[in-house]
């Protein structure tokens, strides 16, 4: 909604996480929204509220208190098995009218990307789109939405001061969950499917379930990921064994994927996956900004590289200077002697 | 089957170098290409036009070099184009975007079908699409990779989530957005060229589409860019392996124990 005055304003409280299901399951990426949320809810001394849309769902809507949600607003209906855009957007949009979130954060997935930015059409505001990080200008309170803008060669921050909600979508694995408190307990809200919602609606014919869509890091804490240098399939061959000996999981640079060594799914990068795991070893990658922004809040980063100046042997907390060929297969062999 | 395909000219990014001091892209010599994603939009409207008639109008809004990438969705087969084209609309947003070209929509009239790219490479935002279909309040089908089938009244689509793929109908009117597996754009003809360089394209201001002055542009855009700065550095002191490999293997895994990644 447009807001004209400062008293509007403070009609408007509350952080809202639209939570991200996939095949009727609550997702990891609604734990790491609700672990921004609360934080940006600590700011500004509101309460962290959860919005599940589904069926059969109730039981895993108690899980997100231990996330850090204080609200859950759960809508279940027989009309929310499929994703219905249309119906999940007029629920929302009757919701914000009546609750009146001041922030609302959603995934930016396939489905969060098809529904966030209906919603914010029709609620007449603003959408801060893969946004890495929100904050809480202390002037006025206004959220801060920084986010990567020309390919990844500056990071641009957005406000939207005249409009409530505010509104943004986080991809997967760039925000931080909260310790899961199971001891945290909170209120749920029941909300229904109104007959208005599903007046103008597609119908859902079929449904796949199928995961090479996207490719399942699981829990991998280690990320091995290859480019150019690595010069063909045969060599992401040796960086498999490395991660199995490792636990890990293979990754990629757009030019290695681009060279068709290895499917787009394993990208890594502005137009790939995000992560944010303990370890990410950069084998023959040279570190463009486009890479970097998907892998550099990986807690320790070890690059391993012919050339001692590329980009990512600066940034590495580990540089290691070699040919990948000849020093995998020795990290390998020390390993499994180990 | 009237389609309307919507395309944005963006800056070729993927060829963009970065400059080594700033670290900023050096945008001399940038060449302007249509949005890689709306050449397949403009494929399947040309396909579906072909299988079911009607026609395909490719709609822009841009400034005037922008009628280059309108001309060449008429090279590969469109059968009409516009663009909008007005210095009330500069500054726009995903918002004001998406409720201009809603409006031209309207103003063309009687559309069935509206088709988008996936997301345009220089915002990267996917929002244009579904914001034309909320606009407009019509159906919508985003990261559509098959149309598996049509007629006069409806379409059937096969949509990509992370988890897989959905089958769903949707009534007419309706917007889909397209990924790139979705069809094999085919190459202009030496006809389609001809026609490109003879075809009149009518530019559209706010005023031939009834747009209200306060909902385009800067004004009629919700968000404001307050700052803009390089990536954060990672703050680290960088330990530098040297050696042999068999050296470096070892003093890796000497690492990997030290800082508990193993
Ligand atoms: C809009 C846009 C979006 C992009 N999105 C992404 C993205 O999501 N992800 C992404 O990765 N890129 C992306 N890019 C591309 C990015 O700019 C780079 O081109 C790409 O990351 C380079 O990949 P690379 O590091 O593997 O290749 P190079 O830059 O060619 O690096 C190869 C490295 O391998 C080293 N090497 C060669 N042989 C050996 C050997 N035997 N042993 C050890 N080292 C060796 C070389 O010294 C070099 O440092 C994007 C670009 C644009 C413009
Ligand atoms: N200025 C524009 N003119 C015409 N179509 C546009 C424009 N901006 C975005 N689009 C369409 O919307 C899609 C998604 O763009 P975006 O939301 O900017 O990522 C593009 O692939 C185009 O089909």
């Amino acid at each position: 909604m447009i807001i004209s005055d400062s008293k509007d304003k403070s009609k408007y409280s509350n952080v809202w996480v639209v939570a991200e299901l996939l095949s009727g399951k609550i997702q990891p990426v609604t734990h790491e929204l609700l672990g921004a949320a609360s934080s940006l809810a600590a700011t500004r001394s509101s309460q962290v509220w959860a919005v599940v849309m589904g069926l059969g769902i109730a039981e895993q809507a108690h899980s997100l208190f231990a996330f850090g949600a204080d609200k859950v607003i759960v809508v279940e209906d027989i009309r929310l098995s499929g994703f219905i855009d249309e119906i999940e957007a007029s629920i929302m949009v009757r919701l914000i009218e009546k609750y009146k979130p001041e922030i609302l954060i959603g995934a930016a997935t396939a489905r969060g990307r098809a529904l966030i930015p209906r919603i914010a059409i029709k609620t007449n505001c603003g959408l801060t789109a893969d946004c890495t990080e929100l904050g809480i200008d202390p002037e006025n309170g206004d959220l801060l939405q920084t986010r990567p803008a020309f390919g990844g060669n500056i990071m641009a921050t957005i406000r939207c001061s005249n409009h409530r909600p505010q509104m943004a979508t986080v991809r997967p694995r760039v925000m931080k969950a909260l310790e899961p408190d199971y001891s945290r307990s909170g209120e749920i809200i029941r909300e229904n499917v109104q007959d208005s919602d599903a007046l103008k609606i597609k119908r859902i014919i079929e449904v796949y379930h199928s995961d090479q869509a996207a490719v399942n890091l699981g829990d991998a804490q280690i990320i091995i990921a290859g480019g150019r240098g690595v010069k063909g399939p045969a060599g992401f061959e040796i960086l498999r064994k490395f991660a199995a000996e490792v636990g890990g999981a293979v990754g990629a640079s757009r030019a290695a994927v681009d060279s068709g060594w290895i499917p787009y799914s394993y990208q890594f990068g502005q137009t790939g996956q995000t992560v944010q795991t303990k370890a990410y070893i950069a084998c023959g990658i040279s570190g463009q900004i486009q890479h970097l922004v998907g892998m550099q809040s990986c807690e320790v980063i070890i690059a391993i590289d012919k050339n001692p100046d590329t980009p990512m042997m600066q940034i590495a907390d580990i540089a290691i200077v070699g040919d990948l060929f000849e020093v995998i297969p020795e990290i390998i062999t020390n390993l499994a002697s180990n | 089957m009237k389609i309307v395909v919507c395309i944005k000219q963006v800056p070729a990014t993927s060829e963009a170098k970065i400059d080594p001091e700033t670290k900023r892209i050096v945008r001399e010599g940038l060449k302007a290409i249509m949005n890689p994603f709306d050449i397949y939009a403009v494929e399947e409207g040309i396909q579906l036009r072909d299988k079911f008639g009607g026609e395909v109008i490719v709609l822009s809004m841009g400034p005037e070099k922008a009628l280059l990438s309108l001309r060449e969705a008429i090279s590969l087969g469109a059968d009409r184009a516009i663009l909008l084209s007005d210095k009330a609309f500069g500054g726009s947003d995903t918002w004001a975007t998406s409720y201009t070209l809603a409006k031209a929509i309207d103003k063309i009239g009687d559309v069935d079908l509206v088709i988008c790219g996936k997301q345009a490479i220089d915002g990267d935002t996917a929002q244009v699409g579904p914001g034309i279909a909320a606009h407009l309040d019509w159906v919508q089908a985003t990261y559509v990779l098959r149309v598996e089938d049509a007629d006069s009244k409806s379409i059937k689509v096969k949509r990509m989530h992370e988890d897989g793929y959905d089958i769903c109908e949707m009534d007419f009117p309706a917007v889909v957005t397209v990924l790139k597996d979705i069809n094999i754009p085919r190459v202009p003809t030496l006809k389609g060229c001809l026609a490109a360089l003879k075809i009149e394209i009518p530019v559209w201001t706010h005023a031939h589409i009834g747009a209200e002055i306060e909902k385009i542009g800067l004004d009629g855009s919700p968000t404001r860019v307050v700052k803009t700065a390089p990536p954060p550095p990672r703050n680290i002191i960088t330990k530098r392996i040297e050696g042999s490999p068999q050296d470096c293997a070892n003093q890796l895994v000497r690492e990997f124990r030290i800082r508990s990644i193993l």
